[in-house]
């Protein structure tokens, strides 16, 4: 939590304004019993209605005051704990787009959502508590005691004792009843893991007749749960009974110790009754401050989360101007992409690719194949610099990488990703990621490329059609064409589809590799694959196996000549075929 | 609809009836005591008057039985909140229990229809809520209702028009919440809007940094996100801030009842109508009398919410179960199975408006290979969801070794298909449970041939703990082919006389292809078998080829057969195995 104080920087007055004004607020309210002790003692004994008239306006005025102030510290609190969570908010989101691949990687995205959202909603409604409440409990609670010594020294002795004793009940009971709230709580995720496991599984476990084996075992799941839960209910159902027992039992000593000293005349009768209800107010805020610290430790929580992914940095730095714009030159000079003796690991692993070289010539397209885990996709992440190469180099139109600013190296390059994901909005909205301005005109000739003309114009709102978060009213295939149109609109001179037809039926497939080879010339094509029909007309094609580079050539010189290519084709076709071919 | 969705929570707390009587002769007896202490306080006041007035043989038999209330509250306080845990979290329990089973039994059109987070928050959260609803309305309705009539019962005993001013304005402080609940409620609304408008935003940015960054969309992201952070901002703080204003005023209201029955009482008290310690119980009351009005009308809240919950959570257990087999219906036994499979005039869809399947007809004879074929969507899995009796079929049948698929027991007709799905499922627990995941007393030597069977063993034996190797949540530590390769060996345990087959696409490198490939293949001997085809070879040499478009077989014969009929199988196949062939032809 301390690290994140830094977001109240803009907001120093409103933290120190809202617990002020709490704090005089709470004042107010220890007065009450005082002035009240003043009624029974001044008004009553000596029958004076005119001073208890004026007390009860005393005591309305202090309550106006009161809300008064506390209504200015709420407002402030409020708008420093809001300030604090849009603040925090903004610095994450920016912070995780500062992110490359790897800490991505590291971190995983679907935690990175839950962190931006409910972790800073509660590390926020934690700021506002605390500046609200926070300082209040203790200083009624110590308030109430200096009030006591006030009216008389040897009673608030019993204070003395009282408070560290009813602290210790309510801390102890949460102390002890935390840990078995963490076991219900994995409790509960082991029955949670239980219904998905049967929802995901519903075929096989039906297809193996054991519905009655999984009943029994979520029935014991369940048990076992109820167990806990009511384990936990045990200990906490502790707390109110105790507590109100240790303070009407103060009440009690007060009441017989007071006898004493009201009879030696140290104390009124109106003194007494102050002391019982300080005892009163001392109770209320300590059961506050445990409410409130149930709220800071689920605070505190979250603000270790959200500080952790502060602590993931880039270290990938860029320069500030790119060396060289890149494919601003005539054609011929430099390879559009070229791999020199690149080594790669991704964090904490071994290396993923090992001495890979390769050069692609403008306008040329590249095959890459392998079996999974062979390192096709780390191959083609490195080319918008996704990653950092451990050793060796990647240039881009003869430049290294590391001398581009990101968005100059990625502008030139289009890219279809593995899984196809569309944003929330419209077709048109969705084809404009790499050019924000580009024409219809553009973004309907990507989409003929792409295979997607067709039914884009089929639909009755054509490139106004809305498409839902990540594209999920358009089918598997659909989506995929639509982010490879996506990836050719305003013309990219490097494409790159890394397994982006995997959806796609052959015949389409293959007739949008053809659009692709026909109509985009000048563009270095990278096509990833496991099927080797994708690649096998490439100008090139890189074999990878085991993140070793097994072959690189045209088709039919690696069927000559590489063992682990010939290995694929003859896994997918037959040997007639093959050998046909 | 409410009415029913009360009479059903109360059938579900019914079994605890006894708990329910004596929590509420506790809460009784707490409110009771509880009222009774300020009386004593008040008592104890009033034989403490002023020096050399105290009373103090009076003081000593009060104060034994001030100690005995105190004790009394304290303990009839904790039995009655035990006894709200054990009805709470024992119905929790039933009615989660209750749900997981009618899981099992509901159609696999109800689990395919509905997304499984859906399910499961209603199987987590909204019983949770509910059994959170349940405790609060149990432990504060009670005491609450209780504590108002009876604080008013006491205070009438000891003075009414001190009374009256407690309860003249007390219902303003309930007003006041009341006002100031409704005017938030629409900060409120906006609030949540706007934050599940940034959730979703965040979603596809943040969720999808990766395309993101790749499209250097960071700018034109930062600037949509700070656009809703800045609204966020604005109504975060008009909604906090208004509803932080109900307890402040609620705490000012109450200072006005504790001045009045401080004017008021004191005036009384110099008429002697009141005495001064029973003018200190009165201001205890006055102190007490609004919390349980405010804590109602929390409860409220939370038990309109919990009935929501529990209603949501009805509906799920209202959703038709499947129909259970005839009592009659045949069990068949593996012996019974001669290979035979007959689909006369079927008809399936899975909504009424589109048709899908339309007059299949098909016979498989014993042993035979038939290899379904054809675009995605274009109904493999229904013809799998079919055979299973996952579904059934809207009209004609499916004959199983000559006997109606309807009249033979749902868990017999599964139980002689073995079944490999593209969707690998394996279950928490280690390598050897699921791999005897149909057969749970199979012995270790069983398993572990049947391992070697699916080629399954060098892999296992090679993990840390060999066949004791926990898997964890869906197979995070194995590869997608070593998943698929634990799925075969779980056929292969029993390996039943039919099988459906599903071949992997994607995702499995060349090596362990094979491997699948060659178990496959010793699966197959001389039994039937249905599988959906992605690879030649396996089509090739398959009795039967089904090629399907749109729900139809629109060609069927073996592999020469249809390459000279020259019509959409050959197209499929040229474009896919050889695009050389393909412009050739």
């Amino acid at each position: 939590m301390r690290k994140l104080i830094k977001y109240l920087r803009h907001y120093k007055k409103e933290s120190v304004i809202g617990p002020l004004f709490k704090l005089l607020e709470a004042s107010f309210e220890l007065l009450i019993p005082l002035v009240m002790a003043g009624i029974v003692d001044k008004g009553i004994r000596e029958r004076d209605t005119g001073y208890i008239l004026s007390m009860g306006g005393l005591m309305i005025g202090l309550g106006v005051l009161g809300l008064i102030c506390s209504l200015t510290a709420q407002y402030f609190a409020a708008k420093a704990a809001v300030g604090f969570g849009t603040e925090l908010r903004k610095d994450m989101f920016a912070h995780i787009s500062s992110l490359s691949y790897t800490e991505l990687d590291a971190l995983g995205t679907s935690t990175l959502v839950t962190r931006i959202t409910s972790d800073i909603n509660q590390a926020q409604a934690g700021v506002n508590l605390v500046l609200r409440l926070f300082l209040r409990s203790p200083f009624i609670v110590v308030g109430a005691v200096l009030m006591a010594f006030s009216i008389n020294a040897g009673l608030a002795l019993i204070f003395v004792v009282l408070v560290p004793l009813l602290s210790l009940i309510i801390f102890g009971v949460m102390r002890a009843s935390i840990p078995v709230y963490r076991q219900v709580q994995n409790r509960l995720d082991n029955v949670l893991l239980a219904t998905r496991e049967n929802l995901a599984g519903a075929r096989v476990i039906r297809a193996f007749s054991r519905q009655k084996a999984e009943m029994a075992e979520f029935d014991s799941q369940s048990q076992l749960l109820m167990k806990t839960q009511l384990l936990v209910g045990k200990i906490s159902a502790l707390m109110n009974p105790a507590t109100y027992a240790v303070v009407n039992g103060a009440i009690l000593l007060i009441l017989w110790q007071g006898g004493r000293t009201v009879y030696n005349g140290v104390i009124t009768q109106g003194e007494l009754i102050a002391l019982i209800n300080y005892m009163t107010q001392i109770l209320l805020a300590l059961v506050a401050l445990a409410n409130l610290i149930i709220t800071f430790t689920k605070a505190s929580a979250s603000a270790i989360r959200i500080n952790e992914v502060f602590a993931e940095t880039s270290d990938m730095a860029q320069p500030l101007q790119s060396a060289h714009q890149a494919f601003s030159g005539q054609a011929g000079a430099a390879p559009a992409v070229e791999f020199r003796g690149v080594y790669f690991a991704y964090r904490g692993n071994e290396d993923a690719l090992s001495d890979i070289t390769f050069a692609v010539k403008r306008g040329q397209t590249m095959g890459i194949i392998g079996g999974t885990g062979s390192g096709k996709s780390s191959v083609v992440n490195l080319i918008p610099r996704f990653y950092d190469v451990r050793e060796g180099s990647v240039l881009v139109d003869g430049c290294n990488v590391k001398d581009y600013r990101f968005e100059d190296l990625r502008s030139v390059i289009g890219i279809v990703p593995q899984n196809a994901v569309l944003f929330a909005g419209t077709i048109r909205e969705n084809m404009r990621w790499r050019k924000p301005d580009a024409s219809d005109e553009e973004i309907l000739r990507a989409l003929e490329i792409a295979q997607a003309r067709d039914f884009v114009e089929a639909k009755p709102e054509g490139l106004d059609t809305r498409v839902s978060q990540g594209g999920k009213n358009f089918s598997g295939g659909q989506r995929q064409r639509l982010t490879i149109a996506r990836a050719l609109v305003g013309d990219p001179k490097i494409l790159i589809m890394d397994d982006s037809a995997s959806a796609l039926d052959f015949a389409t497939d293959a007739r949008l590799r053809r659009a692709i080879a026909k109509n985009t010339e000048d563009m270095t094509v990278f096509i990833v694959s496991q099927r080797a029909s994708a690649i096998r007309n490439a100008d090139c094609i890189l074999v990878l196996d085991d993140g070793e580079a097994a072959g690189l050539g045209t088709h039919s010189e690696l069927m000559e000549s590489c063992e682990v290519y010939r290995e694929i084709c003859q896994s997918q076709t037959d040997e007639k075929e093959t050998k046909r071919a | 609809m409410k009415k029913d969705t009360m009479k059903r929570i109360l059938l579900l707390i019914k079994p605890y009836m006894h708990f329910l009587a004596l929590s509420l002769v506790f809460a009784v007896i707490s409110v009771v005591l509880t009222l009774y202490a300020p009386v004593l306080i008040g008592d104890g006041v009033d034989l403490i008057i002023g020096r050399g007035q105290v009373d103090f043989k009076g003081l000593a038999p009060l104060s034994v039985r001030f100690g005995a209330v105190i004790a009394g509250t304290a303990l009839t306080q904790w039995l009655m909140n035990l006894c709200n845990n054990q009805i709470t979290y024992r119905v929790v329990r039933d009615i989660r229990t209750e749900v997981f089973f009618h899981l099992e039994n509901l159609p696999l059109k109800y689990i395919d229809g509905h997304p499984y987070g859906e399910v499961i928050s209603r199987v987590i959260t909204d019983v949770d809520q509910f059994s959170d609803g349940l405790l609060l309305g149990f432990s504060q309705l009670f005491t609450g209702i209780i504590t108002i009539l009876g604080t008013l019962a006491f205070m009438l005993s000891i003075d009414v028009k001190i009374t009256l001013v407690v309860v003249c304005i007390t219902p303003v402080s309930l007003l006041v919440a009341a006002f100031i609940a409704k005017r938030t409620f629409s900060m409120f609304h906006k609030q949540s809007s706007t934050r599940a408008e940034m959730t979703s935003l965040v979603e596809e940015m943040v969720g999808n940094q990766k395309i993101v960054q790749a499209f250097s969309y960071e700018q034109r992201a930062e600037g949509q996100f700070e656009d809703i952070n800045r609204r966020l901002q604005e109504c975060s703080l008009k909604a906090i801030f208004f509803s932080s204003i109900t307890n402040p005023a609620t705490r000012f209201v109450n200072g006005l009842v504790y001045t009045g029955v401080g004017v008021f009482g004191a005036m009384a008290a110099i008429r002697g109508a009141v005495s001064v310690g029973q003018l200190s119980c009165f201001l205890t009351y006055a102190n007490q009398y609004t919390k349980p009005f405010n804590e109602i009308s929390g409860v409220v809240t939370e038990l309109q919410n919990a009935f929501a919950c529990a209603s949501r959570v009805f509906e799920l257990l209202d959703e038709q179960p499947q129909k259970s087999d005839a009592p009659d219906a045949l069990v068949l036994t593996p012996e019974m199975v001669t290979g035979n499979v007959d689909i006369e005039h079927v008809d399936f869809s899975y909504v009424p408006e589109v048709p899908l399947i339309q007059n299949m007809n098909l016979k498989v004879q014993p042993g035979e290979r038939v290899a379904i074929v054809g675009p995605t969507g274009c109904g493999k899995t229904t013809l799998i969801n079919l055979l299973m009796r996952f579904y059934e079929v809207n009209s004609g049948e499916i004959c199983v070794s000559g006997h109606p698929v309807t009249q033979i027991t749902r868990d017999s007709l599964r139980s002689n298909y073995g079944m490999v799905l593209q969707e690998t499922w394996l279950k928490a627990g280690t390598i050897a449970e699921n791999i005897a995941y149909g057969k749970p007393e199979a012995s270790s030597e069983e398993i572990e041939r049947a391992a070697r069977a699916a080629h399954a063993h060098s892999f296992i034996r090679r993990m840390p703990k060999g066949y004791d190797t926990p898997i964890t949540e869906a197979g995070g530590n194995l590869s997608q082919g070593q998943k698929q390769l634990l799925c075969i060996a779980r056929v292969m345990l029993s390996l039943p006389p039919m099988l459906i087959l599903d071949e992997a696409t994607s995702s499995i490198d060349t090596r362990t292809e094979v491997r699948i490939q060659q178990a496959f293949e010793r699966m197959m001997q001389g039994r039937t078998s249905f599988v959906v085809a992605h690879r030649l070879s396996t089509i090739r040499s398959a009795d039967v080829i089904l090629v399907m478009k749109d729900g139809h077989i629109i060609e069927q014969g073996n592999h020469t057969e249809l390459l000279k009929k020259n019509g959409f199988y050959a197209e499929l196949y040229y474009s896919q195995w050889d695009t050389q062939g393909g412009k050739e032809a």
